[in-house]
């Protein structure tokens, strides 16, 4: 059947058609109607095939449901409830019958400034807040045309509220029975969005819209899917990187009832592992755990972790690239050695380890392949599954999945995962297959937030201020050798390493920040926050070092010490100072108030913790944490974001939280030698204060976790006389 | 008739008892027959000497790291802090949502390496054997709060042997499993038969304790 | 291989398998109720909590050899139980969720301190709840949602 013959029957299915609504790259929009299929009785009560068109942002289904896409993977950070609320703002959908849908890969679901699908960096709301406000108020506008043209009205006459048209003389449409005209209304290149008075949800505490689901058990994960047929396959590999097999011994595993096929399968970045398919995970577990593979270790780097301390802390004497210079750093020469502080820090490799541990299902039958992982990488994933299977990217139809978390485990340049999935898949042509990564292989498997050593010099000024401050960070390149490259890497230094020091602002006058980037065979990968995640340490505490000298007020120096024009920190950093005035100045003894303020992703945030020490432990009783993010598009999930956030950003601190390696071998794999926080070692109260703004709203996916870690060292310092230079805090 | 076999059974059931309490502890011999007829009541020495043997049993890992003076029990050979958070809640079995036996059934589940026995639990605080820095007590230490009936159950010497005979928890020291990587668990430097032998020689002997610590 | 008759949730159910088969694969991929989750399989982080007997149960190291007769009740099933319903209101109503993938777990053990305490103070939540893993951190409103159900359930 011919596409109009198709679309001309679709014309007289009145109860199946409706709008879809996308986004050209050209920033346009355009609507086609496409064709919604009726159910077949015995679809009745399974799962309606997934059949995409690459381009639809909202769907109004016959009963009223207004289902939304959302452009990126929700992992926790609450994004298909605030971006709907965006879009069915300015459509004024009823909000009670709008459902998210995390988009499958599509071009036109790349994020509009990275330019690909994908989330990171804190961008979902800050890159998407126009496009779904665009989205949702031209799709009300051709409703709205459509009910104006039935009644033979001017549009202007017209009104919507709650998916309902409202005309002159008490006429009224819901849009579910004006989506068919409204589909061949032609789209308006420009509309007015609405003023911030007139927003209905966006700006208002909304719940989240998967609440129940993910209480109930009835959410599916990536890890949940159950196919037809499908085998689940885990991968052995070798426990030093980029090692290979030099002989396997399978046949226990093989001799396992429900063991279907164990095979060679070359890795991503080097070397190889042996995969191990069977019809159940247990199954699959207890046959890898039975084969006897001798693995090739020599003529691979065997990455030591006190042997790179020892590198790392050798290279910060000498400065390297040179990311900063500004005034006259040799100012430093020129000062009495009373009047210089002089700091060496270290920062351990960190695993991300989600909740959820990483997996990938695949099924390829030689011409398509049909994916479903909670990706943050769509594009790029999608990509490298094409390469491997010898096909082109729109062969792939690809599903994103909900994810138990991510923290940047899930975006990575290499799709090492999948590309592993991809391989089994390819042997098991026509097969789908789930790869789950075991917790041990998440601990043990590389991606790691690096290692990081830093050097600063700094010279204070008879004001106490700083008057010239040298900094070396030593760390490995996230970006060097990946595609990011050059956006990120200019003049041999990777901006991602220096963030946070490097564009710091404080008033510096004399500054000089240059970098290291050792190559060392340990695969890395940005953590929540990146180079936040030690920059803002190592600032936040020096600050605090500097006011402690200076004999003030860690507030007041911070506000002295900030550029005039930082109003985002300056309005963090007072708020802040209002919500906490009255506990901070009535602490009990033993108790201690630690500040720390930083901007990340053009968020700002400051903070007051209320420390105490409980079995020899940082007892955090409270934080109070200010933050402009621009417009608040979701106060809750904000709210929530932050509460959160911080309790995640005491990852640094844990006793048990770092990977560490000896001679090549990564020493920790599962949660009792990698320990996260539990809900004693996280505060146990957090009040979030957002600074009103009817700016563009900035992200707060990574922002609260860099201040914490500096804020609760700050307060212990106090306690214990004790400076502390080097994370996790294994003892204090 | 019946009464005389009832009174033969009743002497012949003493006279059993009487010889499988004169029997003397071998430090080194397995099987001890159980029928063995003697005469002499282990000497104070010899109780002192099984007491030594069944102490170095009490402060091996497999029972001490239940004995805690703490709010928690103690895993492993080196005997660290249980990990994720376990404490002995109110009646040494955990709290709700964290009980011991969340985790540990009535026997050890050897495919996922968690040890198990019947109604898993601390021993009370009574019968700590470490200090509240997790070190080990002395030998006078032990031995005073053993024999103490105030703080052990009120168990005499008839009791205590049957506890270390019995008892499911006791038993499972023996026989502790093996850790998920498959490597089994160190066992106490008696067998079990051993240390019951060593026990009732020093119940025998009237349960003496050590004078110097 | 082995059969084993198991009551999961009010039901009779009956498995074939290997007898050291953790209980929580057993729910996972025999019986396809995946609400009860995996997140490390050496009970570290209780995301595999299910109800055995009324105890919270990590079944990601119980064989289902171990289980015998004792009636199972997991996440999908804790909502026919008013201390359950209570908790997974309250969950919502709180907006405790972030990732969710360890709610499930969270739930199973906040109900189980609330069956035991229906009045928990701070430190009895922080002690219940203190080997549950929440990688997103959701744990300052996870102690506000056990004191909302605490409040509904007066």
């Amino acid at each position: 059947m011919s596409a109009t013959n198709r679309m001309a029957n679709a014309l007289h299915l009145s109860r199946r058609s409706f709008i879809r609504v996308w986004a050209t790259a050209a920033g346009g929009l355009l609507v086609s109607l496409y064709l919604d299929f009726p159910l077949t009785a015995q679809d009745a009560g399974q799962a309606k095939p997934k059949v995409y068109p690459p381009d639809a942002f909202v769907h109004i289904k016959p009963d009223g449901t207004i289902v939304i896409q959302v452009n990126r993977l929700e992992f926790g950070q609450g994004v298909q409830t605030s971006l709907p609320m965006i879009l069915a703002d300015e459509m004024d959908a009823d909000w009670a019958h709008v459902v998210a849908e995390l988009a499958p890969a599509a071009d036109v679901y790349k994020d509009p400034v990275f330019g690909i699908q994908m989330v990171g960096g804190s961008g979902s709301i800050a890159h998407s807040f126009q496009q779904y406000r665009e989205l949702g108020a031209k799709t009300r506008a051709m409703l709205v045309a459509a009910a104006a043209q039935q009644w033979k009205v001017p549009v202007n006459q017209c009104r919507t509220e709650s998916s309902v048209v409202h005309g002159p003389g008490g006429r009224s449409a819901h849009y579910a029975d004006l989506a068919d005209a409204a589909a061949h209304m032609p789209v308006p290149e420009t509309v007015p969005l609405k003023n911030a008075a007139d927003f209905r949800l966006v700006g208002k505490k909304t719940r989240r819209l998967d609440s129940r689901p993910k209480c109930d058990g009835s959410l599916k994960f990536g890890l949940d899917l159950d196919l037809p047929g499908m085998k689940v396959a885990l991968v052995a590999h070798p426990p030093v990187f980029g090692a290979s097999p030099k002989s396997v011994d399978d046949r226990t595993a093989r001799a396992i009832a429900g063991v279907v096929d164990v095979f060679e399968i070359p890795l991503a970045r080097k070397g190889a592992g042996v995969a191990v398919v069977a019809d159940k995970f247990w199954t699959a577990k207890q046959a890898r755990d039975r084969l006897r593979i001798d693995w090739n270790v020599s003529g691979v780097e065997r990455a030591d972790s006190s042997q790179l301390r020892e590198n790392y802390k050798e290279l910060a004497r000498t400065s390297g690239n040179v990311a900063v210079a500004r005034g006259d750093v040799k100012a430093l020469d020129g000062i009495n050695a009373t009047a210089r502080i002089f700091a060496e820090y270290e920062f351990p490799y960190l695993a991300h380890s989600p909740m959820e541990p990483l997996n990938t299902t695949i099924q390829f039958d030689g011409e398509r392949a049909e994916v479903w992982a909670g990706s943050q990488f769509q594009t790029a994933d999608q990509m490298a599954i094409a390469e491997v299977l010898a096909l082109r990217p729109e062969q792939i139809t690809f599903h994103t999945e909900m994810a138990g978390g991510g923290f940047g485990r899930r975006a990575v340049p290499d799709s090492h995962v999948q590309r592993e999935a991809a391989a089994i898949a390819k042997r098991l042509r026509g097969i789908p297959v789930k790869l789950i990564w075991t917790r041990e292989d998440d601990v043990q498997g590389g991606y790691y937030r690096p290692m990081h050593a830093h050097r600063v010099e700094i010279g204070i000024g008879p004001d106490g201020m700083p008057s010239a401050w040298r900094h070396v960070v030593v760390g490995q390149s996230l970006l060097m050798g990946t595609p990011f490259s050059a956006f990120g890497v200019k003049n041999g230094v990777d901006e991602t390493a220096v963030e946070g020091t490097a564009n710091t602002q404080y008033e510096i006058p004399n500054f000089h920040v240059s970098a290291h980037h050792p190559t060392v065979n340990v695969p890395v990968l940005w953590w929540r926050s990146v180079g936040h995640t030690h920059n803002a340490f190592v600032m936040e505490t020096l600050i605090d070092e500097l006011a402690t000298q200076a004999k003030m007020d860690p507030i007041a120096y911070r506000r002295k010490l900030l550029k005039p024009d930082a109003r985002k920190l300056h309005g963090a950093l007072d708020l802040m100072e209002e919500k906490s005035a009255a506990w901070r100045n009535q602490l009990p003894k033993g108790h201690a108030v630690g500040i720390a303020c930083h901007e990340a992703f053009e968020t700002s945030v400051a903070c007051a913790v209320d420390v105490s020490i409980e079995n020899k432990r940082p007892k955090i009783n409270r934080v109070t944490i200010a933050v402009d993010c621009g417009i608040a598009v979701n106060p809750l999930t904000i709210e929530s974001q932050f509460q959160a956030g911080v309790s995640f950003g005491v990852s640094q601190l844990m006793a048990k939280g770092a990977i560490t390696l000896k001679d090549g071998y990564v020493e920790q794999n599962n949660f009792d030698g990698y320990t996260p926080p539990y809900i004693v070692d996280a505060p146990t109260a957090v009040d979030v204060h957002i600074v009103p703004s009817t700016e563009k709203p900035s992200g707060c996916g990574e922002p609260p976790v860099p201040v914490i870690s500096p804020a609760v060292v700050n307060a212990l310092s106090q306690l214990t006389g004790k400076r502390y230079r080097s994370l996790p805090l294994v003892t204090i | 008739m019946l009464r005389l076999g009832q009174a033969m059974f009743r002497w012949s059931s003493i006279i059993l008892f009487a010889c499988a309490a004169c029997s003397t502890t071998s430090s080194s011999a397995a099987g001890q027959d159980m029928a063995k007829k003697t005469t002499a009541t282990p000497t104070r020495d010899a109780g002192l000497a099984a007491w030594q043997q069944i102490y170095s049993v009490l402060t091996h890992p497999r029972c001490i790291n239940c004995h805690t003076a703490t709010n928690y029990p103690q895993q492993g050979d080196d005997r660290h802090r249980h990990l994720f958070n376990i404490i002995r809640g109110p009646g040494g079995k955990g709290v709700a949502g964290l009980n011991c036996v969340t985790c540990h059934q009535g026997s050890n589940a050897e495919s996922t390496g968690v040890p198990g026995a019947h109604n898993w639990q601390l021993a009370p605080l009574s019968m700590r054997w470490q200090d509240l820095d997790d070190k080990i007590l002395s030998s006078v230490e032990v031995c005073r709060s053993l024999t103490d009936r105030s703080k052990n159950d009120n168990l005499g010497g008839a009791g205590l042997l049957k506890h270390h005979d019995q008892e499911p928890l006791v038993l499972w020291a023996f026989q502790p499993g093996h850790h998920r990587d498959g490597t089994a668990r160190t066992l106490p430097p008696l067998t079990h038969e051993e240390f019951v032998a060593a026990t009732r020689t020093w119940v025998e002997a009237g349960t003496p304790c050590p004078q110097n610590p | 291989m082995e059969a084993f008759k198991l009551t999961v949730n009010g039901q009779a159910k009956e498995v074939t398998v290997d007898p050291g088969t953790p209980l929580l694969w057993v729910l996972r991929e025999d019986l396809k109720m995946t609400g009860t989750k995996y997140g490390c399989g050496i009970a570290a982080c209780g995301a595999c909590t299910v109800h055995v007997a009324g105890i919270a149960t990590r079944s990601c190291v119980v064989p289902v050899s171990l289980v015998g007769d004792r009636p199972i009740v997991t996440i999908e099933g804790i909502g026919q139980d008013s201390v359950g319903r209570a908790v997974q209101d309250a969950w919502v109503s709180e907006d405790v969720v972030q990732c969710g993938y360890c709610q499930s777990g969270q739930i199973m053990g906040a109900v189980a301190l609330l069956k035991s305490l229906p009045r928990p103070t701070d430190a009895h939540i922080e002690e219940a709840m203190g080997g549950n893993l929440c990688r997103c951190g959701t744990y300052v409103r996870i102690r506000q949602a056990i004191k909302t159900a605490s409040q509904q359930l007066k």
